[in-house]
């Protein structure tokens, strides 16, 4: 691991100063925020994020979880996840995002990681995690070792010539689907980022994972108010049946009245370069009887701009079932 | 009670050697007080060190084990404020102040905590490294929403690893103690 100095900024105010000297931001940058640590501290242990400065935020007030005035939750951005994932109004009113939440990484590791954290989760990619192989996204320019290699875990959905690494995160496939907002304060003052905007595919620019700027603190992030009716299915399919990351899932709040879908939000996770919202199969579902061939209808829609790489067509498929179980089972519930 | 223990920070984290001139200015060490079991141990640490190596390298509590050195293994599971963690993926000056409690702060030979007098019992290891850290999420466990079946207790006990294959005799070891206690 490099060396680096360690800050405990005392209030919001200087840590957004102290970050905003970072010559990029976040995810890779010289002078990074600290939450949860699981993700940045693994990665400085291979020397894949190598920040001169860490800035822990952990102390800040980002760590409750609160009522909206519009009948929304806002989620502190240092709320661990096992907190958030149990908290009774997200049990009941956000089911999808407390199942995402626990059918990702292990007990001891949601009880470190953070909502923030989570939303700047870093790809799994191995090529990406090595320092020995080239990588776009960690050395830009450098090329891409997965498209040529073990790609059996990468993405379908959103890869570019230049990466094919798949966001890893079950939390922002649920969050996608509920049509979060992240809030975020920097140097030029507060605003907020609609979930879909939040991250960038890879494009010609891998490395850049978000549309943070240095300084840019994420504070928290709004739910919308709770679909009355709606039901909640998260479905990750993996290699084993727990603590392993998704090779496809899907994330689905739908409303069915006297057969027919009047709502319907999903969004699917391991299989795209982004938590992978597709408006494709909500429109394919709304106004429409909810049945078998509907859901699979939705599912092909879901799909249909996929490109496999040479280890992971499976996926397609998978993915198409997964989301028309998930449709199923909350169409059932 | 309070007691000093500076130890040389002369184990080598990580593989880099080179000296890189944006860090070269950093100070080696920095003074952190860490409360383990109780006792405030006060200590000068390379910002670097992760709980795990100061719980077992600085502080010399050795009880709790390296596995993976990733979050992949739960052989690290230690305690910070009542919560199971994994030591080896957070560092420890962010951890000053908390109350971290270790498999020697559970029992003691004479008198094992219900959990390790279990897994003692129910022969719930073979060869033992990853039993610390079991235990440890274990009795965590005992805290935590986990409904009441076994396969709600193997879903909880996912993050610890154990090569040997005890698996089915660890859980019958915490479903004892969940129904004994």
């Amino acid at each position: 691991m490099r060396m680096f100095e360690f800050h405990r900024p005392e209030n919001a105010a200087s840590a957004i100063a102290a970050g905003a000297q970072a010559k990029t931001a976040q995810q890779g940058a010289d002078i990074r925020f600290l939450a949860g640590g699981t993700t940045l501290v693994d990665l400085m242990k291979l020397e894949v994020e190598t920040p001169r400065q860490l800035l822990d935020i952990n102390r800040l007030p980002f760590d409750k979880i609160d009522d909206l005035p519009n009948g929304g939750l806002k989620i502190g951005a240092t709320v661990r996840n096992s907190d958030l994932a149990h908290h009774a109004k997200v049990q009941k009113d956000y089911a999808v995002l407390s199942q995402a939440i626990l059918s990702g990484a292990s007990a001891q590791l949601r009880n470190l990681a953070t909502t923030a954290g989570n939303l700047l989760q870093r790809t799994r990619c191995m090529y990406f995690r090595d320092n020995a192989m080239p990588c776009n996204k960690r050395e830009p320019g450098t090329g891409c070792a997965a498209i040529t290699g073990s790609n059996r875990m990468l993405a379908i959905l959103g890869a570019s010539e230049h990466c094919i690494a798949n966001n890893p995160s079950d939390m922002c496939v649920a969050m996608a689907a509920l049509e979060a907002t992240i809030h975020v304060q920097g140097t030029k003052g507060s605003r907020e980022i609609a979930f879909g905007d939040f991250h960038l595919l890879p494009g010609n620019t891998p490395h850049r994972e978000t549309v943070l700027e240095p300084g840019d603190l994420i504070t928290h992030v709004a739910l919308p108010p709770p679909i009355r009716g709606s039901r909640h299915v998260y479905l990750k399919l993996r290699d084993r049946e727990s603590y392993e990351f998704a090779l496809a899932s899907a994330a689905v709040v739908i409303s069915v009245e006297r057969g027919t879908v009047t709502y319907a939000r999903v969004a699917l996770g391991g299989v795209g370069t982004k938590p992978w919202r597709s408006r494709e199969a909500e429109n394919e579902l709304t106004g429409k009887p909810a049945n078998a061939a509907n859901f699979r209808s939705a599912a092909e829609a879901a799909l249909r701009g996929a490109k496999p790489q040479s280890e992971n067509g499976f996926k397609i498929e998978l993915a198409k079932r997964c989301l028309t179980h998930a449709l199923q089972t909350a169409s059932n519930a | 009670m309070e007691y000093k223990s500076v130890y040389a920070n002369d184990y080598i984290q990580g593989n880099s050697t080179a000296v890189d001139e944006s860090t070269a200015n950093i100070a080696a060490t920095v003074p952190v007080v860490l409360r383990i079991n109780g006792y405030n141990h006060q200590l000068d640490i390379d910002p670097r060190t992760t709980l795990l190596d100061c719980i077992r390298e600085t502080v010399g509590l050795t009880g709790t084990k390296k596995g993976c050195d990733h979050g992949q293994c739960g052989a690290c599971t230690v305690h910070v404020n009542g919560k199971r963690v994994t030591s080896c993926l957070t560092l420890t000056l962010m951890h000053d102040g908390h109350e971290i409690t270790t498999i020697e702060g559970l029992g003691t030979p004479d008198a094992l905590h219900p959990m390790q007098a279990a897994f003692v019992a129910f022969d719930g290891y073979q060869c033992g490294y990853c039993t610390s850290g079991q235990i440890m999420s274990a009795v965590a466990l005992l805290n935590e929403p986990c409904g009441p079946d076994d396969a709600a207790v193997k879903e909880l006990m996912s993050g610890n690893i154990c090569r040997c294959g005890a698996y089915a005799n660890i859980v019958a070891a915490i479903q004892h103690v969940r129904k004994n206690t």
